[in-house]
């Protein structure tokens, strides 16, 4: 066997968008027991970033992606043109997803040009690289429920294979019916990484990764917990608890069965 | 970057089942181009369908996998003793340092599509036996060749449109480097769908005729479909002299337009120069270049504007689209297998359909297929949202 290279990253920024989480800070006073949950629908807001042409023809699963991407890129304070990108999510856009089927199971099928381009899985790639002017590799990823884990698996390589940050961003929308029924995804919610192969002074924690056969690690409240049950980006959760916290030790997050990701956490202070 | 082994590839694609089929059309420059009659699609274009997809059954405790691509994905896993090659590997490595890495744009979106036909007058409802999670979400193929081949290894897929098989192979070679894994089933598997024959047909990107890339007259894409396969490994202390090599990879974004390349190819010229640093080699080392060559007016002047300003006009070059048709996510790792198999066979394959190629393009393109010596060869992909990846094979040097 080869010499094995440690998946270590530093955590330079955060982006957090979800159900009563408006941005990180947010996420953390929740995740430190400093305020109570208070659930609430997640509010997308508009992709300022993209020239108004782009704007109007984005869907929700692109301004969650540009949200949580310049959110972790301006807390990190690094320049978003310059990061590789690894992207990640259990499905694209639901509504658009949900039209398309429409069309095509009516007797005209006659699709729109935008429907089409915004169905693909990489949308929020495209646009995330036009809105940050980001020409570095884009990688796109979908592993249904363990996408958050092939995300950030993906990512820790990329760092330490290419020794560059990353810009690691984790989403999912929802479907609207009928398909909602087959895959019932509540509402939408993304976290966002920027990760660097070197301790720098903006660096909040170290994370070293390896596969382990042990369990995901739950939450204790409830509708936290149903959140990272039922949406796949959500599963970062006890990651992000515990960096709310800024405790150290081990957190083990959901991947695939018999390849779960134990994560070791240090606190940069 | 440490090359890695190809220790089994094969194809399925409209123009046959496995190595020796595709070697043989690629040989007599056959095309598996025929006007479309899938499904109920009324659209004028051509298509590289493959056929007995349907006839081709899943094994029973992976029946819920049932769709058009995981029966395409099935085929493809049967051909030139792909699965044995695999089964080995994990023998060898352990089923769990063994990853599966796999592209596809529209996975079984099929199976939707004809759900949305069926769905309940009074409440809207989905067929009961509708199964998303197996067949529509792109995960769906990894998972069912993962659990086919019975690996327990890291898996995604990978999902940037056309160039989403060729990344499958930068990403299954950071983890083998990162020595997270010692091999993985990389590859793609696409499959026909409205989606993309409705979707491409509304962008004007489909052509009436079969597609004729670098022609004067091209004037769009034939939608195609393929599942294409290799076993990457970590390489053995001692290489056969006929061993083929994943030599570079390189990666770049456009970050121009959802829809159409950046006109001068900007992102593909970055992929091409990283993949050619990766591998360590120059321009000049580069025997043959598959094109992404889609047929697109806009596609191939982008293109040929990358190429040229990289390797000037006299390295060979051609695009294999006008054989197999752009089989969109899968067409990355069908021109993989291509380029390994040129390599194998001393093969440079010519460009079907293509008659007057365009005096406004400048790359050497082939039209006629010949035999050549070529230790090394460079397969680009482009995909919408500016996702370009190139990677070289070749000969260990």
């Amino acid at each position: 066997m080869a010499a094995v290279i440690p998946l270590t990253a530093y955590i330079e920024g955060i982006g957090v968008l979800g159900p009563g989480l408006a941005d990180w800070p947010s996420a953390a006073a929740v995740l430190a027991d400093a305020v109570p949950y208070l659930a609430a629908a997640t509010i997308l807001p508009a992709p300022l970033s993209l020239p108004p042409a782009e704007r109007r023809r984005t869907g929700g699963v692109v301004k969650l992606a540009l949200a949580i991407g310049f959110e972790a890129t301006t807390r990190a304070r690094v320049e978003p043109s310059t990061l590789a990108t690894v992207f990640t999510s259990s499905g694209g856009d639901g509504s658009n997803c949900h039209e398309i089927c429409q069309v095509l199971a009516s007797s005209e099928r006659q699709l729109s040009p935008t429907r089409f381009h915004n169905s693909v899985h990489n949308v929020a790639a495209g646009y995330w690289s036009i809105a940050a002017s980001a020409t570095a590799a884009a990688n796109v990823l979908c592993a249904y429920d363990a996408s958050f884990g092939a995300g950030l698996l993906e990512a820790l390589t990329q760092v330490v294979v290419e020794r560059a940050p990353v810009l690691l961003l984790a989403y999912d929308t929802q479907y609207p019916e009928p398909l909602r029924a087959k895959r019932p995804i509540p509402d939408a919610f993304g976290v966002a990484f920027v990760l660097a192969p070197e301790a720098r002074a903006r660096a909040l924690a170290k994370l070293t990764a390896a596969l382990t056969d042990g369990g995901a690690e739950r939450m204790s409240e409830p509708q936290l917990e149903a959140m990272r049950a039922c949406i796949p980006a959500a599963r970062s959760l006890p990651l992000l608890r515990q960096l709310a916290q800024a405790r150290g030790g081990r957190v083990i997050l959901d991947y695939l069965p018999h390849a779960r990701l134990a994560l070791e956490v240090e606190p940069c202070s | 970057m440490t090359p890695l082994l190809l220790a089994s590839f094969t194809a399925v694609s409209a123009v046959g089942r496995g190595l020796a089929a595709t070697l043989a059309a690629l040989e007599e420059q056959r095309s598996g181009l025929a006007y479309c009659a899938f499904e109920t699609v009324e659209i004028q274009t051509h298509i590289g369908e493959v056929p007995g997809v349907d006839a081709t059954p899943l094994p029973q405790r992976l029946r819920s996998f049932n769709c058009r691509n995981n029966r395409l994905a099935q085929l493809g896993l049967l051909q030139d003793g792909f699965a044995e090659a695999v089964a080995r590997s994990a023998a060898h490595w352990g089923a769990r340092r063994v990853g599966v890495f796999l592209g596809t744009s529209t996975s079984g979106i099929l199976e939707t599509e004809l759900a949305y036909r069926a769905r309940a007058t009074a409440t809207g409802a989905l067929p009961s036996d509708f199964n998303y999670a197996a067949t529509h979400n792109s995960f769906s193929v990894a998972d069912f060749v993962r659990q086919t081949l019975q690996l327990e290894g890291p898996a995604a897929v990978v999902c940037t449109a056309c160039s989403s098989s060729a990344k499958a192979f930068a990403s299954a070679q950071r983890m083998i480097s990162a020595g997270v894994i010692d091999a993985a089933v990389v590859g793609g598997v696409d499959s026909l769908c409205l989606t993309t024959l409705y979707g491409f047909h509304s962008l004007q990107l489909t052509s009436r005729t079969p597609c004729r890339p670098f022609d004067v007259a091209r004037d769009g894409i034939s939608i195609g479909e393929a599942a294409a396969f290799a076993l990457l490994e970590r390489p053995p202390p001692r290489l056969d002299d006929d061993a083929i090599l994943l030599l570079g990879t390189g990666e770049s974004s456009d970050a121009y337009h959802m829809s159409s390349p950046h006109p001068e190819g900007r992102g593909a010229r970055a992929s091409i120069q990283q993949a050619l640093l990766a591998a360590g080699l120059s321009p000049g080392d580069i025997d043959y270049i598959n094109l992404h060559g889609t047929a697109t007016p806009s596609n191939d002047s982008a293109e040929d504007l990358a190429v040229t300003s990289i390797f000037g006009t006299g390295t060979a070059c051609s695009s294999t689209k006008g054989a197999t048709g752009h089989a969109l996510g899968a067409a990355g790792a069908l021109e993989a297998v291509i380029c390994a198999l040129a390599i194998q066979q001393g093969l440079l394959p010519g460009g079907l359909r293509t008659t007057a190629v365009d005096p406004k393009l400048n790359l050497h393109y082939l039209c006629e297929t010949r035999r050549g010596n070529i230790r090394r060869a460079l397969s680009n992909s482009f995909g919408f949202g500016g996702a370009n990846c190139s990677l070289i094979f070749g000969r260990p040097s």
